[in-house]
């Protein structure tokens, strides 16, 4: 039974709370035993504790399925992008490079990719994904575009990721805030912006340099 | 979004349709459904049956031969006068039943031999060489001892099932079908 059409997965970074349940969640799904798929990132670590979660996006073109020499990388007839094939994966590391959001993991020990494949063995019988069910701020949320819509009247749902000239729809919804009025994530451009507190940590290391001079 | 066809070329990145694709990319598709997979533990599957399937062939074969064995005397059918061939003489007879092709050679020291025409290889029909002493199947260029019917040369491995042959009133009778090979029925 395939994940139904009407569920989908939703990510709200403004409402991680750093609490890492969903990490330890995801280290109890069935698939991939003992190791977590899901990861915290810190937007910035210097200058805020924001975290935000980050899963696979399960993209409609997946980069990692395309870099694959091996072809081993697979997804399901409803859009779910699955681990590495074991009998085809050669452990080349292609996929973990090329993926731009930063997802599939390289398991040295089994010498195999793994990744999160929206804890199939729980969606595809119509379960929650670990994370979802136990997130605590519901920044993971896993159900209808309805529900999202009556829980978070202020947000807006986007699955448009541009990357240059490439932009990819994904099955993994993200939430912005409802009064910015993007069309689509342009994830490249935001590399190049400078972090919002390198600033501030600069001139304190260069004050601190400069006081002995002056003194 | 479903890609349940098997036919269905995952979204390239480069944004175009299906039919504008090179062709590696329906060749090695992203969607499980369209991929032809087939795991080693689904391959060792197909061997195992597959040699099974080998061994209970050769069961059956043994069983029939051991049944036909047991069952039932041989017919017995008059084949030719003893006068009829010279030595180095030949004639071509159905036993133990019309689909059975057989030949009867008279040797050059006057006794006769007759055999299964079939190639114990392929099932070819075997040439009698009187001269050279041997029967020659020209498929695969099998021979066979025309003597004994043991195999000489060639990719049949096992003898000529041998008529067994009696002097009856001065006739040659076949009397029953030897995998082994038979005495030789010497005219005297």
């Amino acid at each position: 039974m395939p994940v139904p059409e009407s569920h989908e997965f939703f990510i709200d970074p403004r409402r991680c709370i750093g609490c890492n349940a969903c990490v330890q969640a995801c280290t109890e799904c069935d698939t991939h035993k003992g190791h977590a798929m899901i990861q915290l990132d810190y937007v910035d670590r210097g200058a805020s504790p924001q975290t935000v979660p980050v899963v696979c996006m399960h993209c409609d073109s997946p980069t990692c399925a395309e870099v694959c020499p091996a072809d081993a990388i697979k997804r399901t007839g409803d859009g779910v992008v699955q681990t590495a094939r074991k009998p085809r994966c050669i452990g080349c590391n292609n996929c973990v490079l090329a993926c731009p959001f930063g997802v599939p993991k390289m398991s040295t020990g089994m010498n195999l990719m793994m990744k999160c494949d929206m804890c199939y063995d729980r969606t595809s019988i119509g379960k929650k994904p670990m994370c979802a069910s136990v997130c605590p701020s519901q920044a993971l949320f896993f159900g209808t575009r309805e529900e999202m819509a009556r829980l978070r009247p202020a947000s807006r749902v986007l699955n448009v990721f541009r990357f240059g000239n490439q932009t990819i729809t994904t099955r993994v919804n993200m939430l912005v805030p409802g009064q910015a009025f993007v069309e689509s994530l342009d994830v490249l451009s935001a590399l190049h912006e400078p972090a919002a507190g390198n600033d501030a940590a600069e001139n304190v290391l260069l004050d601190g340099m400069e006081a002995p001079h002056a003194g | 979004m479903r890609v349940d066809d098997p036919e269905t070329v995952s979204a390239a990145p480069d944004g175009r349709p299906a039919e504008a694709q090179p062709r590696w990319r329906r060749d090695f598709p992203v969607d499980g459904p369209a991929d032809e997979f087939r795991s080693r533990r689904e391959f060792t599957g197909l061997l195992l049956l597959t040699s099974l399937a080998f061994a209970a062939g050769q069961l059956w074969i043994v069983g029939l031969r051991a049944f036909k064995g047991a069952h039932g005397s041989s017919p017995v059918l008059d084949v030719a006068g003893v006068d009829e061939l010279p030595p180095g003489g030949m004639k071509v007879f159905e036993y133990p039943t019309k689909a059975d092709p057989c030949v009867l050679v008279r040797l050059a020291d006057g006794s006769f031999v007759a055999y299964d025409r079939r190639c114990t290889h392929l099932s070819c029909p075997v040439i009698p060489r009187p001269a050279a002493g041997r029967l020659d199947c020209p498929c695969h260029n099998g021979h066979f001892d025309l003597a004994t019917g043991a195999p000489l040369a060639g990719p049949p491995r096992r003898p000529l099932p041998r008529v067994t042959l009696e002097i009856r009133r001065g006739r040659i009778v076949a009397t029953g079908l030897s995998v082994e090979g038979g005495r030789r029925a010497e005219a005297s």
